[in-house]
């Protein structure tokens, strides 16, 4: 998995610093690093490079942006105030952050709940080959493979409120208009189901994979036990996929916490702030007005980044706690 | 069980560096914009660096060749970059961090005040450039504290375009449209004739305060005072089109690009839009005509200026600024500005020798040069910096009452209350 050169890169560090300063545990004959430790933190070193490069200095400019007051002229002559936590109380009292809180949250659970449900429907689905299986399942795989801006756009485009084939389709049907995009009530909603329809082929192709692991043996013996397909889904394909499953729900959740593309083509995160998340928040301080404010677009992205984190903890904390018992 | 306990402590930090690395990423990419800027330089002795917003005319085209006439002029060449409209200012901002900057910049006008603001680019007196026979509403987009900080190389502005067609099926006068009432009464006819009333944007963007601002002028209302009895009438303008059915609730989500479109269907009586689809309106299946915006009482509403600004950013070396001047120069002679105008099609030139020089070739564009004349800078009334601000906050205003989560004046008193928090 993914996993593990991170956990050999942030190993390496403590073990390099530790390497200018011979201490601890491996300092009994105190003769400094030996050639092999040298060499091990050169083949780290690539990494090393790499990841504080890409991911700690574009962290630590984020902290360091959302500590600043950074208007642009601070921006171009680099002399930008230090304010302390002035930036994040500002975006705690503003009148967005409740919005976006609970649009975050329900855009968040929302998305993932529907995408693991169908993901895993059709895993389970996938898993009896049939005929035309694998093309099935590879059309399945469209919305991964399209540009994000087509499938935003379409979907744009698909739920106009006077145009949509949406409204066309239910109008038939004798249903009133629905302004999918443009009701506070609906923007939300609409921009979810989008993002669903995205993420349905991540959770697909990691779920179907986890069930491959599942051995046959198991399933042929509970069906000599007489159990039938549901009772073999809950007592033998759930609990055997949840390793699969969590990272799934885990990874999902970061995608889903950090969207912005999505909801900014189909409503900017409007009408007003009705579809606005952190994420959009951010983007929109930063980027979706014609004065850049770096500092609180920082200060937003801090604060989600901080959830993601949370949830990280939390998500372990409960795979260890499996792993003991 | 011995491996378990050792390694879930090493996996917890390595998959919660993992977790935080992902979100970081992503995010840093959004709120960090300081990657390295892309190799573009203050050029070498004899070459002078040169962006502008218009990525859509490529190395062989006749504004290049324009561009590189006015280098020969001066004795050097340019080295030419396009970028599009929102990454220019932001690549300007970075380069002017480094102090690399480019000898000219084309910018879009409401950014000059916001460049100007962080000290990167030198004003024309510092240039000993002439603008007095520039129109002064178009230089006040460029005016801030009393100094200009860039020449108007062009100028557009927003109109009424009508369909001919549907306008006579429903039996109505374009010219009968000199103000809100009568125009209200037209979209009424064409409705009732079974066609679509008008079309405009009310994105959550810019360009939906670049939309709303005619409306917002023409009431009488001003910039600075968002939730004046006047202000409301404007939005209660446009939420009684919708709420009539004149106007489709698609607006809210509209770009100016998407009511064009919807125009070129041939279903919609108007369309508010630009003197950029001059050409495209004479191409369309049906006939097209345009009638100045109206103000609420009659008149002239005064829409706002859209174009670029010539702009030179200050550079260590000083000695290049003679250079420059005659680049820009080479720009915005009468001349100039009508090769600029032709080049484009769709730029009124900034002065009135230019317009008249413009108006020769093409009398046809006389209603958009007098629509460009009663223009408005957004940045204009010393706004400057404050403009985007309360831009933002109009554009709020406008989407949430359109979109019926807050009453016109209940959304323009919040919007006034942004505005207030924000420019302080």
């Amino acid at each position: 998995m993914t996993t593990t050169p991170t956990a050999v890169g942030t190993h390496g560090a403590p073990r390099g610093a530790a390497g200018i300063r011979p201490a601890a545990p491996t300092g009994r004959r105190r003769r400094g690093p030996s050639a092999s430790q040298w060499a091990a933190v050169g083949f780290a070193a690539p990494l090393l490079v790499y990841l504080v490069l890409f991911y700690a200095y574009p962290l630590w400019r984020n902290v360091d942006l959302s500590l600043h007051d950074y208007t642009i002229r601070a921006f171009v002559q680099g002399n930008a105030e230090f304010v302390g936590f002035e930036n994040y109380a500002e975006v705690f009292a503003s009148s967005t952050f409740p919005t976006a809180l609970t649009n975050t949250v329900l855009f968040t659970v929302g998305s993932i709940v529907f995408q693991f449900a169908i993901g895993l429907a059709l895993a389970v689905f996938f898993r009896s080959s049939f005929r035309l299986s694998g093309a099935l399942r590879a059309m399945f795989l469209v919305p991964w493979l399209l540009p994000l801006i087509v499938s935003a756009s379409t979907w744009a485009w698909m739920l106009n409120s006077d145009n949509g084939i949406v409204n066309s389709v239910l109008g038939a049907f004798g249903a009133e208009q629905i302004n999918w995009l443009t009701s506070p009530d609906t923007a939300l909603l609409s921009v979810t189901i989008a993002n669903i329809w995205l993420g349905i082929p991540f959770n697909l192709v990691i779920l179907y994979s986890g069930l491959q692991n599942i051995p046959g043996d198991v399933y042929e013996a509970a069906s000599l036990d007489g159990a039938g397909a549901w009772r073999q889904f809950w007592s033998i394909t759930f609990p055997l996929l949840r390793p699969v499953s969590l990272i799934t729900i885990l990874l999902g959740l970061i995608y889903t916490l950090k969207v912005v593309d999505v909801i900014w083509i189909m409503t900017t995160g409007g009408p007003g702030d009705a579809s606005t998340t952190f994420a959009v928040w951010s983007y929109r301080e930063a980027f979706g007005t014609g004065q850049p404010d770096f500092s609180p677009a920082a200060a937003v992205g801090n604060v989600l980044i901080l959830v993601a984190l949370v949830f990280g903890f939390l998500h372990l904390q409960l795979q260890r706690r499996q792993e003991d018992s | 069980m011995h491996h378990l306990t050792r390694s879930a402590p090493r996996r917890t930090i390595a998959l919660a560096a993992l977790t935080t690395l992902a979100a970081a990423g992503s995010l840093a990419a959004c709120s960090s914009s300081d990657s390295p800027g892309t190799g573009a330089s203050g050029g070498s002795d004899d070459t002078y660096t040169w962006w502008d917003p218009y990525p859509q005319h490529d190395e062989s085209s006749d504004w290049t060749k324009r561009v590189q006439a006015c280098g020969e002029e001066a004795g050097v060449t340019i080295e030419r970059t396009a970028y599009d409209t929102t990454a220019l200012t932001n690549q300007a901002l970075l380069s002017a961090q480094e102090g690399t900057s480019p000898d000219v910049i084309l910018l879009d006008n409401p950014a000059v005040s916001t460049l100007a603001d962080t000290g990167m680019l030198t004003t024309v007196d510092e240039f000993g450039l002439d603008t007095s026979a520039i129109d002064q509403n178009l230089l006040d987009a460029g005016v801030v504290d009393g100094a200009a900080y860039g020449i108007p190389i062009g100028a557009n502005t927003l109109s009424l375009y009508y369909n001919a067609d549907v306008l006579k099926d429903a039996g109505v006068d374009p010219a009968s449209v000199t103000d809100w009432d009568s125009l209200t009464a037209a979209l009424k006819k064409v409705t009732d004739a079974g066609h679509k009333g008008i079309t405009f944007a009310g994105i959550g963007t810019e360009e939906g305060s670049f939309q709303f601002l005619p409306w917002f002028w023409g009431s009488g209302a001003d910039l600075t005072d968002l939730d004046s009895p006047e202000a409301v009438e404007a939005l209660e303008l446009w939420k009684g089109w919708l709420d009539e059915g004149y106007a489709p609730n698609s607006v809210i989500q509209n770009s100016q690009n998407t009511t064009w479109e919807e125009f070129l269907t041939g279903d919609f009586g108007f369309v508010e839009n630009g003197t950029w689809q001059v050409n495209s309106a004479a191409e369309a299946d049906f006939e097209t005509g345009i009638v100045q915006l109206p103000a609420k009482d009659g008149g002239v509403a005064p829409a706002p200026t859209g174009g670029e600004f010539i702009v030179a950013p200050v550079q260590q070396d000083t000695e290049r600024y003679e250079t420059t001047r005659q680049i820009v120069e080479c720009m915005t002679t009468p001349e100039g500005f009508v090769e600029t105008a032709n080049t484009f099609a769709y730029y009124i030139p900034p002065t009135a020798d230019g317009q008249q020089a413009l108006l020769d070739e093409k009398p046809e564009l006389e209603p958009w040069v007098e629509a460009v004349q009663n223009a408005k800078g957004r940045t204009s009334d010393g706004l400057g910096t404050d403009y985007p601000i309360i831009s933002e906050a109009l554009w709020t205003a406008v989407q949430n009452a359109l979109s019926g989560s807050a009453t016109p004046a209940d959304a323009l008193k919040a919007a006034q209350a942004d505005a207030e928090s924000g420019t302080n």
